[in-house]
């Protein structure tokens, strides 16, 4: 009981961090088609870009600005960059922001340095919250949670409730259409990959200093992103959501599970020997593979269900 | 199609500009190291302090004369962490006939040069080439897969797995081991298994798990299954993101568990802990700036002092200056820059390392036995790490001849 | 009408010589360039240069295997590798079971094993992979990539985890008696086997099923309507990719004696992703100039800078934007205006841009050299230099140099550039006038 509270906890607090980067990927994607790989080089940006700013005006303003600051670096890719290569196709915009998550790992290498930056929790935020069964549970995680329910809750209402927001809702799901009704389309992209990329950036502030922010953060959690947009479907925020939530659980939960493939064919009476061809992969457990999971579901869901769990549109 | 023959001879005037020379003519020749390792990339950080340390050192050991009136000179080569660059620079090196090759970080990568030194020694026997291991520790390679020309200047998985058995305090009876699922990994799991049953059999082995390298992100599950463990010891063999995220996981959760590493103290490892981790981290290291002081070693705590203050961060790889130190006499005892004369020459040598214990190369597979050392994270050291204000005091001293393990190399000699 | 059909019968069929001229050359070249690098004090050929050359000659096969899912059928693969490492292990294997059992299986016929077990490779991970395409296509071979990186560092029998798989090609199974100790000989052999596979991979593209990858590339219900699954075209496309890549992979098993894990990593697709882009997914000899460029760069600049990846990616960005035919796009784009016989004129608009170009370039290399040399090198003991020169960077004059070099490069561009545009599109109404270009 108590392993699995603690788990349950966990693997939401990291799904939320998933959410948090999975959500803006999810707004480029859907409604540009563009599979953003500079993405996590925000996540990344964000973070550093906190560091510094922490060093000068503290943590709680670099929150505010750094996120803005990743907003622009956004818009500027996509007035300068990617609006530029749209006609050429989806290829060239994907190779244009994996050609930019090269330069940008690089110039963070070269202004930061190539070791890690002691990016730290708040001193305000450093205790533990509450006792469960003797491990402790931060505030800081707590305080993570509150913000990507935050996020989730402003984006949701944004979308809904505001007439920008409606527009955006309906290009995410048919985007030629509502260009053929007259809607500034590229001022409605600029404005959600800007926004996308904030989203990335403030994700980058609050994961940053809870794990380690170092030159390839970009580079370790840039497939595991990609994974859960696809997985969640295309079109749908909801999706996206759910997914990052799945992911979170799933990976927390295959770790508390000592089973492999040889138990399972233990049960029926099958006993698996190191002579036994094939032994190796039999006797894999599912710790092991834990991390691997997203990807084994990624393929699968894209062979059996391409839309995701809860698209609007094939991937 | 002219312009695609343009392009052609474009690309041969290209392919003629790089084959140039790696090192400008120097007045007077020097002894040159090429030194190879991961300077760009994910990795890069590895690669960028060694060259820092390195060069202190070859500054160190030309002011001491060098060796038959030349000096030392490094070479740096990027390797980018693929055994095929690797192999790359081995060739930039015969190009030249450079005697040396070093390499540190990564055991695929020192696998591929082994192999590729070997195979190249033996299909061109008038332009050898040695191979200094600095940190490559996998134990195959001077088990199974040892060579003549290779030498290891770094205690290898099991002998430090030794150490961090023999560091376990008396009142520690249940541990739990945590590696990174590869060759390395694997090898300390099973290194750390075998001592403990052979050295402390009353501790009980209560958990042991293996994660895929680097794509573990959140290590709050595990921490959550050692603690329903009870273990009060976790020895882990991580390096780089593995182990500071499961540090840092444990600090978070504040259990009560005493971390046992094999790569904590290296860069990047403390500010990863932070202030939070004071007593509770502990690694397994052949040399603490910390330790000079101890012993009254005046001569070595200077030298090491002044780099810290050249370089802004600590020196933790200054045993390392054993390589070259060893080159150096190897070549003074050889009297010729022949690397065949010089590799019967540094084999069995016995030379004291930078604290003034005496290390021996053994001549058997190559291996360097040295005095290693387990430092506690703690406050109150002289010298701290990284800033944090805590640094890495020693508690225990292994002298080498406890290390003195059994080998299993059957090395075929020249004539 | 008429005069587009008075161009047309008026000119001559191009002889064999004239169309395929170009393959003889770059025989030629290959079997020179290490003879242009001989080392004639010490009487050997340079490791270094064949080595650089072989890698070059396998990346080409490589590349050339990517576009045929790149730029021939339209698909965007981010697990191309797996099917290269897959071809390399089993060459590995192959070559440790020749020595165990001293079994006659010719040294020379391992690259064709490579492609073997590409092909087996290409058949299991196609038949998941292409049951979709575009961008779930992508996502699928990026997933089925990172599963068997992983796999390769956990299992030890197959993939001999992380230290990989060694073996020796001086086994002595040779048809012409060749030992294979020397790189050079090694050499000779892949440039036989690149051309034999870069023969072959023409030939596909010429085949009916070369047309109709095509076809679904460029329309994909149409290829439909026309009686065709576009299902089964990627799939084939896929598996005879494999094949080939598998056979680069072969290749590479025989110059390097070690195959790691690191075969099937994300970043060799990523390197034969830049190779086939940048060189120009859309002709055949495109992905062939790429490779060269890729290994150039990676292998060679890296020697002199550690910024590469930087240029690397720069170079990359600026071929997405302004030039998405690569290289050889933007030479093709020459062909019309060398039809009209109007080609000198382009050579003073050029003069006139290239040099503001290069004022640009300079100083954006000696501006990032010196940002790197302050925050990296310096600690690392690296003196500064430059094209041979060695100025001294504390200076402000050469920070000003750089910077100024960049800006003033950049906006005397723009200005020529405009210029070259105006004189470029009149050669271009030219040739449409003359009907040499519709």
């Amino acid at each position: 009981m108590e392993l699995f509270v603690v788990s349950l906890l966990n693997g939401l607090v990291y799904g939320m961090l998933l959410f948090m980067l999975a959500s803006g990927l999810t707004l480029i994607f859907s409604m540009m088609g563009v599979l953003n790989f500079a993405h996590a080089s925000a996540y990344m940006l964000g973070a550093y870009i906190a560091y510094t700013l922490s060093l000068y005006v503290g943590f709680w303003i670099a929150l505010l600005i750094a996120p803005i600051i990743c907003g622009l670096i956004g818009a500027a890719i996509e007035m300068w960059g990617l609006r530029r290569v749209h006609k050429n196709g989806h290829i060239a915009e994907l190779l244009l922001t994996f050609g930019l998550a090269l330069i940008i790992e690089k110039g963070v290498q070269m202004t930061w340095g190539l070791m890690a930056v002691p990016y730290r929790i708040p001193n305000g935020l450093d205790f533990p919250l509450f006792d469960l069964w003797g491990t402790q549970f931060p505030a800081y995680r707590a305080f993570m949670l509150l913000i990507s329910a935050l996020m989730f809750v402003s984006i949701w209402l944004g979308l809904t409730r505001t007439r920008i927001g409606l527009v955006i809702q309906a290009a995410l799901t048919h985007p030629d259409m509502v260009g053929a009704l007259g809607h500034n389309v590229p001022r409605i992209f600029t404005l959600v990959f800007a926004a996308g990329t904030a989203l990335a950036g403030l994700a980058g502030v609050i994961g940053g200093n809870y794990r380690v922010t170092e030159p390839g953060m970009a580079f370790s959690m840039g497939p595991i992103v990609f994974v859960v947009v696809v997985f969640g479907g295309l079109g749908s925020l909801t999706g996206c959501f759910i997914a990052s939530i799945l992911m979170g659980l799933i990976q927390t939960f295959a770790v508390v599970f000592d089973y492999s493939l040889a138990d399972l064919l233990a049960m029926v009476g099958f006993v698996v020997t190191k002579a036994t061809p094939g032994s190796e992969f039999l006797m894999v457990t599912m710790p092991r593979i834990a991390a691997l999971l997203p990807f084994i579901l990624l393929v699968a869901i894209l062979v059996l269900r391409p839309r995701g769990l809860m698209g609007t549109r094939d991937t | 199609m002219r312009f695609a023959r343009t392009i052609l001879s474009a690309a041969a005037a290209g392919i003629m500009a790089l084959a140039m020379p790696v090192a400008p003519a120097q007045a007077q020749e020097t002894i040159k190291i090429l030194y190879t390792d991961p300077l760009t990339g994910p990795f890069a950080q590895v690669g960028d302090q060694n060259l820092k340390q390195f060069n202190y050192m070859i500054d160190y050991v030309n002011s001491r004369g060098g060796a038959l009136g030349r000096k030392f000179e490094l070479i740096p080569v990027d390797n980018k962490s693929q055994p095929s660059d690797a192999l790359i620079a081995l060739k930039r090196a015969t190009d030249q006939n450079i005697p040396f090759i070093m390499q540190c970080s990564g055991s695929n990568i020192a696998a591929a040069l082994i192999e590729g030194v070997e195979k190249h020694n033996a299909r061109n026997p008038d332009n050898r080439i040695i191979y200094l291991n600095c940190g490559a520790v996998a134990p195959e390679l001077t088990n199974d897969k040892c060579s003549f020309w290779h030498f290891r200047f770094d205690n290898h998985v099991a002998q430090k797995a030794e150490v961090m058995a023999r560091a376990l305090p008396a009142d520690v009876k249940k541990v739990y081991l945590l590696n990174q699922d590869y060759l390395f990994g694997q090898s300390v799991q099973r290194d750390v298994t075998a001592f403990i049953k052979k050295l402390r059999p009353d501790i009980q082995i209560v958990g042991d798990e293996l994660i895929p390298l680097g794509k573990i992100q959140d290590f709050s599950p595990y921490i959550t299954k050692i603690k329903a463990s009870g273990a009060q010891a976790l020895l882990t063999g991580n390096w780089g993101p593995d182990m500071t995220l499961l540090i840092k996981a444990g600090m978070d959760a504040g259990i009560d568990v005493n971390f046992y590493t094999f790569y904590a103290h290296l860069g990047g490892g403390a500010t990863a802990i932070g202030p939070a981790g004071d007593g509770k981290v502990r690694s397994i290291m052949a040399f603490s700036e910390n330790h000079a002081p101890d012993i009254k070693n005046a001569e070595a705590e200077a030298w090491t002092k002044s780099f810290r203050e050249k370089h802004n961060f600590d020196f933790y790889g200054a045993a390392l200056r054993l390589v070259f130190d060893s080159v150096q006499a190897g070549i003074i005892k050889a009297n010729s820059l022949d690397p065949t004369k010089i590799a019967f020459a540094m084999e069995g040598a016995k030379i004291k390392d930078v604290l003034g214990y005496e290390t021996h190369m053994r001549a058997a597979d190559h291996q360097i036995v040295q005095t290693y050392y387990v430092g506690s994270f703690k406050k109150g050291a002289k010298y701290d790490a990284e800033g944090t204000g805590l640094g890495w005091v020693v508690e225990n001293v292994v002298p080498a001849a406890d290390l003195d393990q059994p080998n299993t190399c059957k090395m075929k000699r020249p004539s | 009408m008429s005069a587009h059909a008075n161009a047309f019968t008026a000119m001559p069929a191009p002889s064999f010589l004239r169309r395929h001229g170009i393959w003889f050359l770059m025989l030629a070249l290959m079997l020179v360039l290490p003879w242009l690098f001989y080392d004639h004090d010490r009487g050997r050929h340079s490791g270094f240069v064949i080595t650089l050359l072989s890698e070059m000659a396998l990346m080409s096969v490589f590349a050339l295997s990517y576009n045929m899912l790149l730029g021939q059928a339209g698909l965007l693969s981010f697990g191309h590798a797996v099917l290269f490492g897959i071809g390399a292990y089993f060459v590995a294997h192959t070559l440790n079971w020749i020595k165990a059992t001293g079994i006659f299986i010719p040294v020379e016929l391992m690259p064709l094993v490579g492609g073997l077990g590409g092909l087996v490779c290409g058949v299991i991970a196609g038949y998941v992979a292409t049951k979709q395409r575009a961008t779930a296509f992508a996502m699928i071979t990026m997933g089925i990539g990172e599963l068997l990186t992983a796999a390769a560092l956990m299992f030890m029998t197959f993939f001999g985890g992380e230290g990989g798989i060694t073996t020796d090609r001086v086994v002595d199974t040779s048809v012409f008696g060749i030992a294979y100790t020397k790189p050079i000989q090694v050499y000779y052999l892949l440039v036989a086997w690149a051309m034999i596979a870069a023969l072959l991979l023409y030939l596909q593209t010429q085949t009916p099923l070369g047309r109709m990858a095509n076809a679904s590339r460029d329309n994909f219900e149409r290829t439909q309507f026309v009686g065709y699954d576009p299902r089964v075209i990627r799939y084939w496309q896929f598996i005879l990719a494999g094949f080939f890549a598998g056979i680069a992979g072969g290749m590479y098993c025989l110059v390097y004696e070690i195959v790691t894990f690191d075969t099937l990593a994300a970043v060799k697709s990523a390197n034969a992703l830049l190779a086939a882009y940048i060189g120009g997914a859309v002709g055949f000899i495109g992905p062939i100039m790429g490779a060269v460029l890729v290994v150039g760069m990676q292998s060679g600049i890296s020697l002199y800078s550690s910024a590469w990846l930087l240029y690397l990616g720069v170079i990359f960005i600026l071929m997405v934007m302004y030039a998405p035919g690569g290289l050889l796009g933007l030479f093709a784009n020459h062909i019309p205006i060398a039809r009209t016989g109007r080609l000198g004129e382009l050579f003073v608009p050029y003069l006139r841009v290239i040099i503001p170009t290069l004022v640009m370039s300079l100083g954006f290399i000696l501006f990032v050299e010196l940002v790197i040399h302050h925050t990296i090198n310096a600690a690392q003991g690296k003196k500064f230099g430059i094209l041979g020169m060695r100025p001294d960077p504390g200076s402000t004059l050469i920070w000003i140099v750089a910077i100024v070099g960049m800006i003033a490069g950049a906006l005397w561009l723009r200005q020529a550039g405009r210029g070259f545009m105006t004189k470029w599109s009149a050669l271009i109404e030219d040739a449409k006038t003359k009907g040499i270009m519709s």
